[in-house]
């Protein structure tokens, strides 16, 4: 396959358009034909009947950010990765595998070293390492 | 355009003709507009069948659970019940469009677009025989990866911009779920990347064969151990139960799509139908053979055979159909466990959900990296059925 031709990513780009052109098309043919009776009420956040009470663009609880932060990190490393997985079979192929898997392992254990630090420090908790810092600030 | 399609296509008798009399008439080379309309109108079907396909999914849902719960389901629209999809639909697309007074409107119209258009996009990689994959790109599960996290984002922002506290609890979960399994997925698909050489569907396909024991899910224990993290990964990452959390119906009224209604949400829905699909089918690509055919019955070349008369395009015909039967029925088993394990096991917890991913798959993944790793470079690559036969043939050899 043509791997420096740009011409392969032209279908890539037909197919979002034609995702986009039905998107478009499926609400517009909706458009010319459903109700559009808004009223007050229906335009209210549903809460199961209650009066909604403030919005709900509040702060969120921080261990959310501490998963994606951690996940932002594994996943540079994994996309790091990817190039190494994809020639080390040509090196192995070619008898010059040693090399290559001693960098990979040592990579692999950087990694690992990572979700130890994390899991000793509790952030892969869900709830105890919410307790744990909560303790410490009373 | 040079999409495996068209190369495909082009080796059709009519092609040639075709692209002749088309520059004759145009008075310059049309083989690219030939070419696009070839890839257009595939394209085209291809989407359509898809939606189809998201459609069934839900009809193929209902179904099923009402067989594993012992009631009818529906049937009432069409033979058994078929056609309540298309019932669906029409009720979708004639329903009110509301939009709530406080949410962010622009955010609000994007995010299932984002969710649809994601989906969409990794149909162009996904091989459902040699012949028919819309393009092969040489960094094929890289794409897929990198299209398919547009999901995500597409749940958050639904979940965000509805400025709703169901919405935005669902929202907030999906997110930080499809980003914790994407993490052991990632390192799963690696260590297939790792065996076949590749980033190419393609490749990775052509690297196993036609019998099970040739799949990469039985090459070793390593990679064994890695379909099942893959699994329950892709499960996680489509929002499937036991992993629904951002949907949980019982505790967060709809989740992320709880303000949206009309064909907006039906856009969630088929998505997320269509995103199983697709997960099921990549699943199939890297550990399950994806459209290998036992004794190579998918290249054709037994009917030339068989028949020497026969037309070398019609018997690879032939072989593709055999092979695209083999991808779709290795995926839809697939599609039929997804929705069997959705009507059997109870809903994970949120802390148990995180605890699943990154103490128990990830690390598992991480093995099985270096699992694999290890058994390229010891072995050369060779499947475990090659080395236990060897030393059979070795004991054998040596007891004589």
């Amino acid at each position: 396959m043509s791997s420096h031709n740009l011409d392969v990513y032209m279908p890539v780009l037909i197919l979002m358009a034609f995702a986009i052109i039905m998107v478009i098309g499926a609400l517009l043919v909706g458009k010319l034909i459903r109700p559009s009776n808004p009223t007050d009420l229906k335009l209210t956040p549903y809460e199961c009947g209650e009066e909604p009470i403030g919005s709900a663009w509040s702060n969120f609880n921080v261990r959310f950010y501490v998963i994606a932060l951690v996940f932002l990190i594994f996943d540079v490393e994994g996309a790091l990765m990817f190039p190494v997985a994809a020639v080390f079979k040509k090196f192995v192929e070619i008898g010059e595998g040693g090399a290559v898997l001693a960098s990979f392992l040592l990579f692999i254990v950087v990694l690992s070293l990572g979700v130890v630090y994390c899991w000793k420090k509790g952030d892969l908790d869900w709830v105890k390492s919410y307790q744990v810092s909560g303790k410490k600030d009373k | 355009m040079n999409s495996t399609v068209v190369s495909y296509l082009s080796q059709a008798p009519g092609y040639g003709f075709l692209t002749s009399k088309l520059s004759e008439v145009l008075g310059f080379d049309a083989t690219g507009i030939v070419n696009f309309l070839i890839f257009f109108i595939v394209t085209l079907v291809m989407v359509n069948i898809m939606a189809a396909i998201g459609g069934l999914g839900t009809y193929a849902e209902r179904k099923i659970s009402a067989d594993l719960q012992m009631r009818q389901g529906p049937n009432r629209v069409g033979p058994f019940g078929i056609l309540q999809f298309l019932a669906d639909g029409v009720k979708m697309i004639l329903k009110e469009d509301i939009i709530p007074r406080q949410a962010d409107k622009f955010m609000f119209h994007l995010a299932p677009f984002l969710c649809l258009v994601g989906v969409f996009m990794t149909l162009a990689v996904l091989p459902f025989s040699s012949g028919l994959a819309l393009t092969n790109l040489n960094i094929g599960v890289f794409y897929l990866l990198g299209v398919s996290s547009l999901v995500g984002v597409g749940i958050f922002l639904g979940g965000y911009s509805s400025n709703s506290k169901w919405s935005m609890l669902g929202g907030m979960r999906g997110a930080s779920q499809i980003v914790s399994y994407e993490v052991p997925v990632t390192l799963t698909i690696l260590s297939v990347v790792l065996m076949a050489g590749s980033l190419s569907f393609d490749v990775i396909t052509e690297a196993q064969g036609g019998f099970p024991h040739e799949w990469f899910i039985l090459h070793n224990p390593f990679t064994f151990i890695g379909f099942f993290v893959l699994f329950i990964g892709a499960l996680a990452e489509t929002n499937r139960a036991p992993f629904d959390l951002p949907e949980a119906e019982s505790e967060l009224v709809s989740g992320y799509h709880t303000e949206y209604s009309g064909m907006r949400f039906g856009f969630f829905a088929l998505a997320e139908y269509i995103e199983v699909f697709v997960v099921c089918g990549v699943c199939a690509a890297l550990f399950l053979g994806g459209y290998k055919v036992p004794f190579n019955l998918g290249t054709g070349d037994f009917l030339v055979k068989a028949f020497p008369a026969i037309e070398p395009m019609l018997a690879k015909q032939v072989g593709n159909f055999l092979q695209l039967g083999a991808f779709v029925t290795k995926t839809l088993a697939l599609y039929y466990v997804v929705i069997w394990i959705r009507w059997t096991l109870p809903r994970l917890r949120v802390d148990h959900l995180m605890v699943l991913c990154w103490k128990y798959l990830t690390p598992i993944a991480l093995f099985n990296l270096v699992g694999c790793a290890v058994w390229l470079y010891a072995f050369e690559g060779k499947s475990i059925w090659y080395l236990i036969f060897k030393s059979g043939a070795a004991a054998a050899g040596a007891h004589h």
